[in-house]
């Protein structure tokens, strides 16, 4: 009998100490390549350069960033332009998608009507070309419209590849809110355009501002499309400009790294925020639907 | 609600309609008769010149592409099955924890933060045969004098550019599936504990039918952007060496852009758009039989 309780305690303890073991080799392997780079932006080249390599820091400065920050950075890389425009084409963007995929995730939501499910699939559809296949043809178009290398084409593009997922995710969200309410509320009075607007868009806001903010971090990302339809500071945005540094034959890792850094962290800050919401509103429309 | 009235959902779509039938399906239908046009940047006015399907045909004797589609299907096989594997190993690691369960998530969703281009850099970086850490790491610990040449070398490639796609793609999976432990309600888990099951029949028979569904989200999300991997690779080795990473996307644009065959690499993206199609009504398939699989439970 005791010796049962015994190895029975000894099988427990082992398998808490094996589950901390393995939950935290799994957030090092998650976490170790983003410490790396913040480290390696704050630390002197000649360090990383370092054979027999140097573990611990000697000296870290913010010199890179500096560098970086003001004007032109080394080898001619105009960060801040890059920057800029990253800034505006993905607003821009997010604006005009989270417009029109309110509309039309209301609609998704809230009517029934012939070719629904098939019309979703044609949605998601359009979202699976890849970007590098859909550059192609639009490369082609913006040349004869002279729209490439703009602002414009860059804005148009984004809008159209997040449509369709921001549909998605707000159509996830306005079916979390009860349609008695808004009903009760046209009940009450109301036109569907103010119970849409006084009832059920306040409701659904937090999920909504989630999928602005996922289509904000889509188009900060994005390469593929970026990488073809830009040319020169006019329009490049950053994960462009990311490639500038490795296009040289000395690569400044140090400088690539802060340059990393900097578009890491409106991203980390966002997604932070909407985790929650994000899931959630993935889940629901999915599984409930 | 059930007189004639379509117009409602019809203007609310139709924004989305427009926007997406200007720049995705007209662009498309441009590109699809491009791709029976020899067609080159260069030389505008053979755009104009039909021939049929011989960018088809020699895209079928075309020894670079069928190893860049191999390679491609490889990759994607490779990647989504240890994504899926190690997402619910993590999702369950973080669902037993008794503390600190917030920050827990929060950290596994961190690689989803990074842009795909920043996960090729960061890879690209620490892959490094000179000072990449996963070397010095190596050399440090003694289990290797010689500098290996990860990005240099075929195969090594491969290995590497499959890891950084798996790091960057397995909290999706994680964090969807954690979400569906999370949701699911603990009686049939103790009911099957109970009438004698093993921790492992428990697994088998309780919680994975009821993830499953979530699974297939996860898997349904990661299809409509596989073609990520095409940032990856590209700032990682750009095809090399010697084209032996190269996947079905990089060729496409190098096809299309270094070559300025336009006509020709056309009629390459048009088999990666039905690869993409594929995958996604695949999973979009399995996610729908699963919903309806559970559905009697909710």
């Amino acid at each position: 009998m005791m010796d049962e309780n015994a190895s029975a305690r000894l099988t427990r303890r082992t398998l808490t100490v094996a589950h901390r073991v393995g939950l935290f080799l799994a957030m090092l392997v998650i976490c170790l390549p983003g410490i790396w780079i913040v480290l390696s932006s704050l630390r002197p080249t000649v360090e990383i350069m370092a054979k027999p390599p140097v573990w611990i820091p000697q000296q870290l400065s913010f010199d890179a960033y500096v560098a970086m920050f003001s004007g032109i950075g080394k080898g001619g890389i105009p960060v801040l332009d890059y920057f800029r425009n990253s800034l505006i084409i993905s607003v821009t963007s997010t604006v005009i998608a989270v417009a029109i995929g309110m509309a039309g995730g209301y609609a998704f939501a809230r009517y029934r009507f012939r070719g629904k499910s098939g019309m979703f699939l044609g949605l998601m559809l359009t979202r699976t070309v890849p970007g590098i296949a859909l550059s192609l043809p639009l490369f082609f178009l913006y040349v004869r419209l002279g729209i490439i290398d703009t602002h414009i084409g860059m804005i148009l593009a984004y809008v159209a590849l997040n449509v369709p997922f921001t549909i998605w995710l707000i159509d996830g969200f306005f079916r979390q809110v009860p349609k008695d309410l808004a009903e009760a509320a046209q009940i009450d009075g109301c036109t569907r355009w103010q119970a849409f607007w006084q009832v059920e868009f306040p409701l659904a806001r937090p999920g909504i501002a989630s999928a602005a903010i996922f289509a904000f971090l889509t188009c900060w990302n994005e390469f593929a499309l970026a990488s073809q339809l830009t040319r020169s500071v006019n329009s490049k945005t950053l994960p462009v400009g990311l490639l500038d540094y490795t296009a040289e034959f000395t690569i400044d890792w140090r400088g690539m790294c802060a340059l990393a850094v900097v578009m890491i962290i409106p991203a980390l800050t966002l997604t932070y925020i909407v985790q929650k919401h994000l899931v959630g509103g993935l889940t629901s429309g999915a599984v409930k639907g | 609600m059930k007189g004639f009235k379509p117009s409602a959902p019809f203007l609310l779509l139709l924004p989305a309609i427009i926007v997406l039938a200007a720049v995705v399906v007209l662009p498309l239908i441009l590109s699809l008769y491009s791709s029976f046009t020899p067609f080159r940047l260069t030389r505008p006015e053979t755009f104009f010149v039909f021939v049929g399907f011989r960018n088809y045909l020699s895209i079928l004797s075309n020894a670079d592409f069928w190893w860049a589609f191999g390679r491609t299907v490889l990759l994607l096989t490779i990647a989504l099955n240890l994504e899926m594997l190690l997402g619910l190993g993590l999702a369950m690691l973080v669902e037993k924890a008794t503390r600190g369960q917030r920050v827990l998530r929060t950290l596994m969703m961190f690689p989803m933060m990074f842009s795909p281009i920043l996960v090729g850099f960061q890879f690209k970086f620490m892959f490094n045969d000179n000072i990449g850490l996963v070397n010095n790491a190596l050399q440090s610990l003694g289990i290797t004098q010689d500098a290996i040449p990860w990005l240099i070398e075929g195969h090594l490639a491969f290995i590497a550019i499959s890891i950084a796609e798996i790091w960057s793609s397995t909290s999706i999976f994680a964090i969807l599936i954690l979400a569906g432990l999370l949701a699911m309600p603990k009686e049939p888990i103790e009911a099957a504990r109970v009438d004698g099951c093993t921790p492992w029949q428990t697994f088998r028979y309780v919680t994975w039918p009821f993830v499953m569904p979530f699974a297939y989200i996860a898997m349904t999300i990661r299809s409509l952007d596989v073609a990520r991997a095409y940032d990856i690779v590209k700032i990682m080795t750009d095809g090399g060496p010697a084209g032996r990473t190269e996947l079905l996307w990089t060729l496409v644009g190098r096809t299309a852009y270094s070559d300025a065959r336009m006509g020709l690499a056309n009629a390459m993206a048009y088999f990666s758009i039905l690869l993409s199609i594929a995958f996604t009504v695949y999973f979009y398939n399995k996610l729908a039989a699963a919903r309806a699989q559970i559905g009697a439970e909710w």
